[in-house]
């Protein structure tokens, strides 16, 4: 390149951007991107502030310090209840993916009427208040409830199966709860998979059985890890469900976080609690990130 | 190919016997009663249209598809009730069926591990086996990171490793596009020459079949209309179906009559060949036999001839095409060699095309 063509290229280069492009530049917005301003307006009202007051007033109230948090640990109660509420999370996982897992491959061989004969029995729960379904759970299997007396009836059983105000209680509850958000991620990614990878493993000499092992099971593990990420994060977080089916001994963190702001008052203890349970969602999703695209499988997109 | 990998891959293909089977649907007959011997170590090409049964032969003979009757042995056993993975056949498919969450190297060791092989012999094997495809540099990469050419070469690594017996092969070529297509079709024939097992492909492309095989099975409607060498397909085709998918022809429609053929669209006589059939409903000239003279200008009187109009002159570099219409409306094609100088063939201008009898076929 010439010296004059060089020189008449640098003229032709744009003036420096101005900070108002630079911003749309940074947030790849137009005109029609405006169009987001009021929600985000509106989350950072409702939603990030009150964020930050929690976080400060975990710090601040009553006085400045980690007390809030150091008290967390200093009361067996408390770390039992954090116990609990990793434990319950795991149990109502775990269910729920077996649950699921054989559900979303069943989805993938119906034929389309029975696949949506299916999502929508898996989805009507969904849309009916937790609350209701919560209650619904409870006349159905307490002591004097529908399955107890018709066990009774039967002859199966001589005494009620106490299943209310125990962990198998919280956890059928949570489970129905958490279907949903395993099946859809699980299904979603089984719907990918080639079925005729199957019949090339079966061809080069795998047994039916092994090539489901081999080629379907980890074909379909990103989406099992995004079913257990949403239903474990969820779990963490529960509140009617167990205070309604649950007993004392059940108690989970939502529960304990309502108590010290409604009944105690301690509202930096109750902060620290949150805050806690914020946090590790946040690990737990970034170490998930690590290692799956999220993106692809909670929101199916490639 | 060095001289230990010949010796290791080496070794006889085991010949297969088709009998009566039959495959319907309902009301839809897929396959009707087709015999057929494959012999031990012969390239056999099923060739037909899309819905002539010839995948579906194809499936049943690897167990992926239950006939509705007949047998198949391998080697002289029955393995119509065996699962496909009791058969021990290799099978490529089109769609390559690479397994995309292992490298290249997992995916042809595979069948080794099924098999139980020691692990220091799966490696050696699979080395061996992606040098034969020349991709012993790709075999840690995933397959989604290697070209649709190179995963078909993986798939066929991955089908012989085991060293079958028999290789199925369900249309491989197809998703390639047509030069990387034909250089396959002689890295596979090639592949058959060195390894020696039985090959069953399945191709609709005639082209194809001509190139690779040793004897094509030509199927139509869930019937074999034809078996044969290449040669016997494109000279001598058992009646008009043969004649029009493989290759392209001129066939005058009409009957035998005191050792003539009774052209009834041209209302015209023509010679037969010598030991033709008796019976015909068509005669058949490939276009290279076909030769046009201008109108008037024709020496030769032992040939038959049909006066046309040029409608089309194509220049084809090494040859050139000719498409001329009868008065009666029949559409004719000559392929000849290119004038050194204007020879009046052009389009419009009166033409004669002829043939000597020899040339010509009778189609059943």
């Amino acid at each position: 390149m010439s010296v004059a063509a060089g020189t008449r290229a640098a003229l032709r280069q744009p003036a420096p951007p101005s900070f108002a492009s630079k911003i749309k530049n940074f947030l790849r917005i137009d005109g029609w991107g405006a169009l987001v301003l009021p929600l985000l307006v509106f989350l950072i009202l409702v939603f990030i502030l009150p964020l930050f007051v929690m976080l400060q007033k975990s710090f601040t109230d009553p006085t400045f310090g980690w007390q809030n948090y150091t008290a967390i640990f200093a009361q067996s109660v408390y770390v039992k209840v954090l116990g609990n509420t990793f434990l319950t999370a795991a149990i109502v996982t775990a269910v729920t993916l077996l649950l699921a897992f054989p559900y979303a491959y069943l989805m993938t061989l119906a034929t389309p009427k029975w696949r949506t004969v299916m999502l929508v029995l898996v989805l009507v729960p969904f849309w009916t208040s937790i609350l209701v379904r919560s209650f619904a759970l409870v006349l159905l299997l307490r002591d004097t409830g529908v399955l107890n007396s018709l066990a009774q009836d039967a002859g199966l059983i001589a005494e009620p199966v106490t299943i209310i105000r125990t962990m198998s209680g919280v956890v059928i509850g949570m489970v129905q709860v958490a279907l949903p958000f395993a099946v859809l991620p699980i299904y979603a990614t089984m719907r990918t998979i080639d079925r005729r990878l199957l019949q090339a493993a079966e061809g080069l000499g795998d047994r039916p059985s092994g090539a489901f092992l081999r080629i379907f099971v980890p074909l379909s593990l990103p989406g099992v890890a995004a079913a257990i990420l949403l239903t474990f994060v969820q779990a963490l977080g529960y509140y009617i469900t167990p205070a309604l089916l649950g007993g004392p001994k059940n108690t989970m963190i939502g529960e304990l976080i309502v108590q010290q702001v409604s009944t105690v008052l301690r509202f930096g203890f109750a902060a620290a609690l949150a805050t806690m349970l914020l946090v590790t969602t946040f690990l737990l999703i970034g170490l998930a990130s690590k290692y799956f695209d999220l993106q692809k499988h909670l929101m199916g997109q490639s | 190919m060095t001289k230990s990998q010949e010796t290791q891959y080496e070794s006889s293909g085991a010949p297969i016997r088709i009998s009566g089977i039959s495959k319907t649907y309902k009301e839809l007959t897929v396959l009707d009663s087709v015999d057929l011997d494959i012999r031990g170590g012969e390239f056999l090409t099923l060739l037909g249209a899309s819905g002539s049964g010839k995948s579906t032969l194809l499936n049943i003979l690897a167990g992926f598809v239950k006939p509705s009757g007949g047998t198949i042995e391998v080697d002289g056993v029955d393995v119509s009730r065996l699962p496909p993975h009791k058969r021990g056949l290799g099978m490529v498919f089109q769609h390559y069926a690479l397994f995309p969450h292992m490298s290249v190297a997992e995916n042809v060791a595979y069948p080794l591990k099924r098999l139980g092989v020691p692990k220091a012999e799966i490696i050696r094997r699979v080395g061996e086996a992606l040098d034969m495809v020349d991709l012993g540099r790709m075999a840690n990469r995933k397959p989604t990171e290697i070209s649709g050419g190179q995963q078909q070469r993986v798939a066929l690594a991955r089908a012989i490793v085991f060293r079958p017996r028999v290789l199925l092969m369900d249309e491989p070529l197809g998703a390639l596009d047509k030069m990387l297509r034909e250089q396959l079709q002689l890295e596979i024939r090639k592949l058959h020459k060195d390894i020696g097992i039985t090959f069953v492909f399945v191709t609709h492309d005639q082209d194809e079949a001509l190139t690779m095989s040793d004897r094509i099975a030509l199927l139509k409607d869930g019937q074999i209309v034809q078996l044969g060498t290449p040669e016997e397909l494109y000279n001598a085709p058992s009646c008009r179906y043969a004649a029009e998918f493989v290759g392209v022809s001129n066939i005058f429609q009409g009957s035998i009559k005191n050792s003539a053929f009774i052209d009834g669209q041209h209302a015209r006589e023509f010679k037969l060949p010598l030991g033709h059939a008796k019976e015909g409903t068509g005669l058949m000239i490939r276009p290279e036999h076909m030769r046009v003279s201008p109108a008037g200008q024709i020496t030769n009187t032992i040939h038959d001839q049909i006066g046309a109009t040029v409608e089309d002159c194509i220049y084809l570099g090494s040859s050139r095409t000719v498409q001329a219409r009868t008065d009666a409306g029949a559409l004719l094609i000559a392929r000849t060699e290119v004038p050194r100088s204007p020879d009046g063939i052009h389009a419009g201008a009166q033409i004669q095309m002829h043939w000597e009898a020899a040339d010509a076929r009778v189609l059943a």
